[in-house]
């Protein structure tokens, strides 16, 4: 038993059930379907805005790209000009790299210590799980476009055939839903399982992860098992986006939908104030958005400070007569 | 060091059962660094001078300490948009933990890159954040005590910002960056260690680590000429602060005083010497290597200073840099920021070879690697490497010339064509993914001497391999201080491989014009194979 992962569990599975009850029993479906959906939107939006602008606030007083290759020298050496760039194409090519395909993660290496000697494995099962998630994610994301676009588009059908490639089961398994669910109980899982990730693990971690099995197993089961009146669904979505809301009344939406939706807006709102802003961060990272050209072009420090320091006056005054006798030159003769 | 090597493999890394927040530091001899003096924090005008030790209950704080570190926090916040972004996007997903030497070597948690900067972003989030003001411990969130204070001392001095884990974290945070920040903070309250605030005292009066004051500077370099004279049959006569020089040569000031860096520093007199170049040595700009870069952006940038200063003062064309890793690092992303524009100097061109280098084009300051590789391609220099065939040389990247510049090639063409048995290490183990002596950033000091071999491991393990695979039998490196703390860490993990700077192998294969047969080489030994009369006494 751990407290952060338990608080973690406790929170999301509280917010599930205050979801149900408020809709199921308590008729509080405008305040779940429309009201919080709205400010968690808002907060979002706001929050992701205000601390990227907090950040950016902050400057960037030196050039320290960590440089993961050739530096750019002589001629006959060949740079690399993607893991070291030199230029801001290079330096494009390198981010590319880092935000689509997360390059860094895919260098990842396990350490052990085998008779007596240290040995490193490549450990592909962190990155394999991060890109499964993310990229699952986004599909998803996508697909649920169909519920806010009217008439859908074509892309929207286009990603929904391949993500249903597989032809199995009615209505057809889509691979985003079950592949983002697999993902993310294969990093919980080796955050629970491994000592030390769990050492460092605290509710801040756990949270989202319960909270997104949360809403891909709603997702998954209003699919799959409670069929659920899509046409209902779509309308309450369409009547958000055109900021005309209202709650379907001749037909019912499932309480569990309203789970869904809250775990959802719950996710939206904790996301500025939380890790999960890690997918604006990466971009300003200095160590990796900048080029390795500070011996070749000045970079300005906005606060480069005045300071005094030890002149060669200085220096000269203090030891001028040794540096005399030693038959030093100096500036001033004693 | 008394502890078997095999007791020292006994790393146990199951995390403790208590949560992180409640263990403490480790105090007990030879688990941290002695602080820094009062006469030197005197004299460099730092805050809170005074007795005190790591074992006292009561480090004598200032009375008003933890406002001093949260204004101290808030000003860094707004400054470096680097610290921002690292105190709040990390995932904690783990990557980092086994990529730092400290960790593999100790397994102590708190070792850890991830955990390591917890201990700075737990305050962080206490005093600047929504989620931690409201929810606490449960965010990761804690409040700032004196424990918290001591916790900082122990752990931001148990890394050497050798930057490794930077390369494995999906958001390139960087702990380098979180220790010197965090270094920063303790130094607010006047707490700091000897083996860093002792070199920046002295580097600020005598313009080196070591205090060496000028005369002595030039008897030392005099005594190194005496050495060549005796083993090329060539004297050399380096000159020092002489105005009108075409360039200004910059190295640290370990290579002055302590072996094997002094040998390099032969290998560095006998280059210029054979070329015959316009140089000049400065005493006032003696030191290459900046320990402000350990202590605060600030003494950085007033050390770093004295390099223009001089350039300026002596009316060169520009600077080469000689073997040095943290040097490195301050000229190639900080010294142009902080101490340029250089626009009182030149485009860097090398007088032989007429190679414009326009890599350094705005900082005018070359890598002695660079220079030196650029004339061996292009055929300016009379080798033998045959002298230096008793050597199976390997290469160990230093952290900062690697991971902060990327200087790779250049100094492996030049041992390729000085030496004729070159091996590199494991691929894991080399290049960006180099692993630290343990003992970067100040660390090298001989109170944790524990601690720098368990921190140097993983860089002694993959020697090992070499040395076991290939027979090599001496490495070779960059940087004064892994010259300087490598030999004690092979001597421990292992035995049978000896130290040396880039240079000193090319003074050993350099053909100097009319220079007598060699039979020593720049250690006074004899060359095998060549009859001389060396001392045979240092094995």
């Amino acid at each position: 038993m751990n407290v952060q992962y338990m608080s973690a569990l406790i929170a999301v599975v509280v917010l599930g059930f205050l979801a149900y009850i408020g809709t199921e029993f308590l008729g509080l479906n405008s305040l779940f379907g429309i009201f919080i959906p709205y400010l968690a939107v808002c907060f979002f939006l706001v929050g992701a805005i205000l601390k990227v602008m907090k950040w950016a606030k902050s400057p960037v007083p030196f050039r320290i790209p960590t440089t993961c290759g050739q530096q750019k020298s002589l001629d006959w050496i060949e740079q690399n000009k993607i893991d070291n760039p030199s230029t801001t194409p290079g330096v494009i090519a390198r981010m590319f790299f880092e935000v689509l395909l997360f390059r860094s993660l895919f260098r990842n290496t396990k350490a052990g210590i085998k008779e007596g000697k240290i040995t490193y494995e490549w450990e592909i099962f962190l990155w394999v799980g991060a890109l499964a998630f993310h990229y699952s994610f986004l599909t998803v994301l996508v697909r649920h476009m169909r519920f806010f676009l009217e008439p859908v588009p074509g892309l929207i059908g286009i990603v929904e055939t391949l993500d249903g490639f597989f032809q199995v089961g009615t209505p057809g398994v889509l691979l985003s839903g079950v592949v983002l669910l697999g993902a993310v109980l294969f990093l919980l899982s080796r955050r629970l399982l491994i000592p030390q990730v769990r050492y460092i693990s605290l509710m801040a971690d756990y949270f989202p992860l319960f909270l997104i099995i949360g809403i891909a197993g709603t997702g998954i089961y209003m699919r799959y098992f409670a069929r659920v009146d899509v046409v209902a669904i779509k309308q309450l979505a369409m009547s958000l986006v055109t900021l005309h809301p209202a709650i379907p009344q001749n037909v019912t939406v499932s309480g569990i939908l309203y789970v869904h939706l809250f775990l959802v807006s719950v996710l939206f709102a904790y996301f500025p104030l939380s890790k999960l802003m890690h997918m604006g961060g990466v971009f300003l990272s200095p160590t990796r958005n900048l080029a390795n050209n500070s011996r070749m072009e000045r970079h300005i420090n906005p606060w480069n400070p005045d300071l005094k320091f030890h002149t060669y006056e200085a220096y000269e005054n203090d030891f001028r007569e040794k540096m005399i006798e030693a038959g030093l030159p100096v500036e001033k003769e004693a | 060091m008394t502890i078997p090597r095999e007791e020292m493999l006994k790393i146990d890394n199951t995390p403790p059962r208590k949560s992180w927040m409640e263990v403490p530091p480790d105090f007990s001899k030879g688990k941290f660094c002695y602080p820094s003096q009062i006469k030197a924090l005197e004299y460099l005008k730092m805050p809170n001078p005074r007795e005190w030790s790591p074992t006292d209950e009561d480090w004598k704080l200032p009375p008003n300490w933890q406002e001093i570190i949260h204004k101290g926090f808030k000003e860094r916040l707004d400054k470096y948009r680097s610290l921002k972004v690292f105190m709040d996007v990390c995932v904690r997903c783990g990557a980092c933990a086994d990529k730092c030497h400290f960790f593999i070597g100790t397994g102590d948690p708190k070792n850890m890159p991830v955990l390591r900067a917890e201990l700075l972003r737990s305050i962080y989030r206490n005093d600047f954040t929504l989620a931690g003001k409201i929810l606490g411990k449960l965010a990761g969130a804690r409040k700032l005590t004196t424990d918290v204070i001591k916790e900082w001392f122990s752990y931001f001095y148990q890394c050497t910002e050798c930057r490794r884990c930077s390369v494995f974290c999906p958001y390139g945070i960087d702990t380098a960056e979180i220790t010197m920040m965090a270094r920063e903070l303790l130094h607010l309250l006047g707490i700091s260690i000897h083996w860093i605030m002792d070199p920046v005292s002295n580097c600020t009066r005598t313009g080196n680590h070591l205090g060496i004051q000028p005369q002595n500077f030039k008897e030392i370099i005099e005594f190194f000429c005496d050495d060549i004279e005796e083993i090329t049959g060539k004297r050399i006569e380096p000159s020092f602060n002489r105005k009108g020089a075409e360039i200004l040569f910059v190295t640290p000031s370990g290579d002055a005083f302590a072996d094997p860096g002094t040998y390099s520093f032969m290998g560095y007199l006998m280059l210029f010497e054979a070329i015959g170049l316009d140089y000049t040595l400065s005493t006032y700009a003696s030191e290459g290597g900046n320990f402000g870069l350990f202590t605060s952006s600030d003494m950085m940038k007033k050390l770093n200073a004295k390099m223009y200063h001089e350039a300026k003062r002596l009316g060169v064309k520009y600077i080469i840099g000689g073997e040095c890793g943290h040097m490195w690092r301050v000229i190639n992303q900080y010294m142009d920021t902080m101490n340029g524009p250089a626009d009182f100097l030149e485009v860097p061109k090398s007088p032989i070879t007429g190679t414009v280098f326009e890599n350094a084009k705005s900082t005018k300051m070359v890598h002695i690697a660079e220079f030196t590789a650029d004339l061996i391609k292009h055929n300016k220099l009379k080798l033998d490497p045959s002298r230096n065939d008793h050597l199976k040389v390997t290469f160990h990247d230093s952290c900062n010339p690697s991971r902060a510049m990327g200087l790779l090639e250049e100094p492996r063409y030049v041992i390729k064509n000085v030496c004729n048995h070159f091996y590199d290490m494991p691929a894991n183990t080399i290049r960006e993914n180099t692993f630290c002596c343990g003992s970067g950033s100040g660390l090298n000091t001989e109170e944790i001497m524990e601690l720098r071999l368990r921190g140097g491991l993983p860089r002694a393990n993959a020697v090992k391999h070499v040395h076991e695979t290939f027979g090599v039998n001496m490495l070779a490196c960059v940087c004064a201080i892994d010259r300087a703390v490598l030999p004690p860490l092979m001597n421990y993990w292992v035995p049978g491989v000896s130290v040396t700077g880039l240079h000193e192998l090319v003074g050993n294969a350099l053909i100097l014009d009319g220079e007598i047969e060699r039979t020593l080489n720049l250690r006074m030994e004899d060359l095998p194979g060549a009859e001389g009369e060396g001392n045979d006494d240092d094995e």
